[in-house]
């Protein structure tokens, strides 16, 4: 180490002696590389390698024929759905109140408001979140309370329970709509107030504007966001975990069984498991990547 | 009329923002029948399960926020320096941890670092802890490198270090008294948001098997039924400071919570 040390002091000072590029250089980021090996490729490579393998090694497609059984797949569908619905649901929601908060006129003091909770949100999730819905919605939280002493309407005997499908769709919107916020107003504020003025002197309306300017300028940032929505919500653990236990057959909280203790009975079945889940938010993110690439360009 | 509408959204969004923490606020009072106490909090605080794992957790955020930004700042110095070809790289790496789930890595981790391994991590508690530490580090490198990077984008880090070395600066002195010093407010910002990250981290530390705070909070939430509500305001008002701490030094630039995505 102290030899490497001495080399990468010894660098920096080339250039000015007019010397090429020293060789030496690469010494400076190779920590950094062997961080990311240890931590971050290794671990993954291993989980995908695995899941071509039988229990003795040998290569096999059975694992990933193993993961279209019943149970696995319901496990999967059920995670996009929830990952789907909190998405979609955030993004439109989040589309809204960004709106409402950089464009709707409102007074100057919200918009800082918004931005400063939209930075905090989307921190406030994991166990402590679940907390908070069984405390706002759980079969003896205030909300469910108020509604039946106030409207003697009875949340729980409706269908609704906060452990369920629904109930934690909710939970989830409450990182995934800040978090849109937080990623869509600085594209909000790239529209630029000309493109607005030149559609009203063209005779255009609020409509016109959003359909024909803003609406063709936003969509990758809108459709982009979204696909990180949904790879957020489908790689959580905590929240499910601490919000309905194994309740809901999550692929995620599945895994975390399966780390736990082998409840597959198939240790390279898991590694199957992993490398669906590995597919699903590399393909989501990858469209992230490719389509905020394009939103800035858009903006530019 | 023209306003009717961003108020009714704000207001719907307020009141969906607001109720959970109100109610919680609310329900983590009721431990006491019949009346308001913070008795509650006087059973979180006084369970030395609680001490005990906070400051293990504690500890931990701050091994990663050291070890972290000992390992981020000379490389994206180095490579905004020296390297710049790498950057696509370099910055691709340091966006895996967002595209990879934590509970796959972790399932990684658990496999390569085992007892049987060639770098058995897993087999003392110290090198769990390190293990563990390392995983928070992965955790936090999407913020912390982004942060730390567009400090370093901030200050001509070339004049800086050609200066340095006319005036005979070796690298250490380079790196710890010139551009450290100029990437502190990026460097507190990424301190303070890897705290609130970690400092509740479930995920990764259940399944290493560690006593820290996140699987305290999971066994409360198991076992009572008002303690974990009066967690969860503790851990609420822990993540508003970080963050508020974060908001004061960005002023108006755009956050470090925003600039990883």
């Amino acid at each position: 180490m102290a030899q490497s040390s001495l080399e990468t002091a010894a660098a920096p000072r080339r250039p000015a002696t007019g010397v090429a590029p020293a060789s030496w250089a690469w010494l400076g980021v190779a920590p950094f590389f062997l961080f990311a090996v240890l931590f971050l490729m290794l671990p993954t490579l291993h989980l995908v390698i695995g899941a071509f393998e039988d229990a003795d090694g040998n290569f096999t497609f059975n694992n990933i024929v193993n993961l279209f059984t019943p149970q696995i797949m319901s496990s999967f569908w059920v995670t996009i759905e929830i990952s789907m619905l909190s998405a979609v649901g955030g993004a439109v929601i989040g589309f809204l109140l960004a709106y409402a908060g950089v464009m709707g006129g409102l007074p100057r003091w919200v918009r800082p408001v918004l931005m400063t909770f939209s930075g905090v949100a989307p921190n406030f999730a994991g166990l402590p979140l679940a907390f908070a819905f069984l405390a706002t919605l759980g079969r003896t939280g205030l909300v469910t309370a108020l509604l039946f002493n106030v409207f003697g309407f009875k949340l729980y005997d409706h269908g609704f329970n906060v452990t369920s499908f629904w109930g934690l769709v909710l939970a989830y919107l409450y990182f995934q709509i800040p978090l849109m916020v937080l990623i869509l107003v600085p594209a909000l504020d790239g529209l630029k107030r000309e493109w607005r003025e030149a559609s009203d002197i063209l005779g255009g309306n609020a409509w016109h504007f959003w359909r024909h300017v803003a609406i063709p300028i936003l969509w990758p940032s809108l459709v982009g966001t979204t696909l990180l929505l949904f790879a957020n919500a489908f790689g959580a653990v905590a929240t499910a975990y601490g919000l309905t236990g194994s309740g809901i057959n999550l692929v995620t909280i599945m895994l975390f069984a399966q780390i736990r203790g082998d409840v597959l009975h198939d240790q390279n079945l898991g590694y199957a498991l992993s490398l669906g889940m590995v597919v699903v938010t590399v393909l989501s993110n990858t469209a992230y990547i490719v389509l905020r690439a394009r939103s800035r360009q858009g903006l530019r | 009329m023209k306003k009717f509408l961003p108020w009714l959204i704000m207001a719907i969004c307020t009141i969906y923002f607001v109720v959970p923490l109100a109610c919680t606020f609310e329900f983590s009072l009721r431990l006491k029948r019949g009346q308001y106490s913070f008795a509650a909090y006087a059973n979180v605080f006084g369970d030395s399960r609680f001490q005990e794992t906070f400051l293990y957790s504690t500890e931990l955020a701050i091994a990663t926020i050291v070890f972290g930004t000992l390992l981020v700042v000379p490389t994206a110095y180095w490579i905004r320096l020296r390297l710049p070809s790498l950057r696509p790289v370099v910055e691709f790496i340091t966006l895996m941890p967002l595209v990879i789930p934590a509970i796959i890595l972790v399932f990684g981790y658990v496999r390569i670092y085992n007892s049987s391994s060639l770098l058995p991590l897993t087999s003392a508690s110290w090198s769990t802890d390190v293990l563990l530490g390392c995983s928070y580090i992965t955790l936090a490198l999407p913020y912390m490198y982004r942060a730390i990077d567009t400090g370093l984008q901030s200050i001509d880090i070339r004049t800086l270090t050609e200066a340095a070395e006319s005036l005979g600066a070796r690298w250490p002195s380079i790196l710890f008294g010139v551009i450290l010093p100029n990437l502190r407010v990026a460097i507190v910002s990424s301190a303070f948001l890897t705290f609130a990250t970690v400092i509740g981290e479930f995920t990764m530390a259940s399944l290493l098997d560690r006593p820290a705070f996140g699987p305290y909070l999971q066994l409360i939430g198991a076992n009572r039924a008002y303690e974990p509500s009066a967690l969860a305001v503790i851990t609420f008002l822990i993540t508003w400071g970080c963050m508020g701490v974060i908001q004061l030094l960005g002023r108006g630039r755009r956050g470090v919570a925003a600039s990883a995505y």
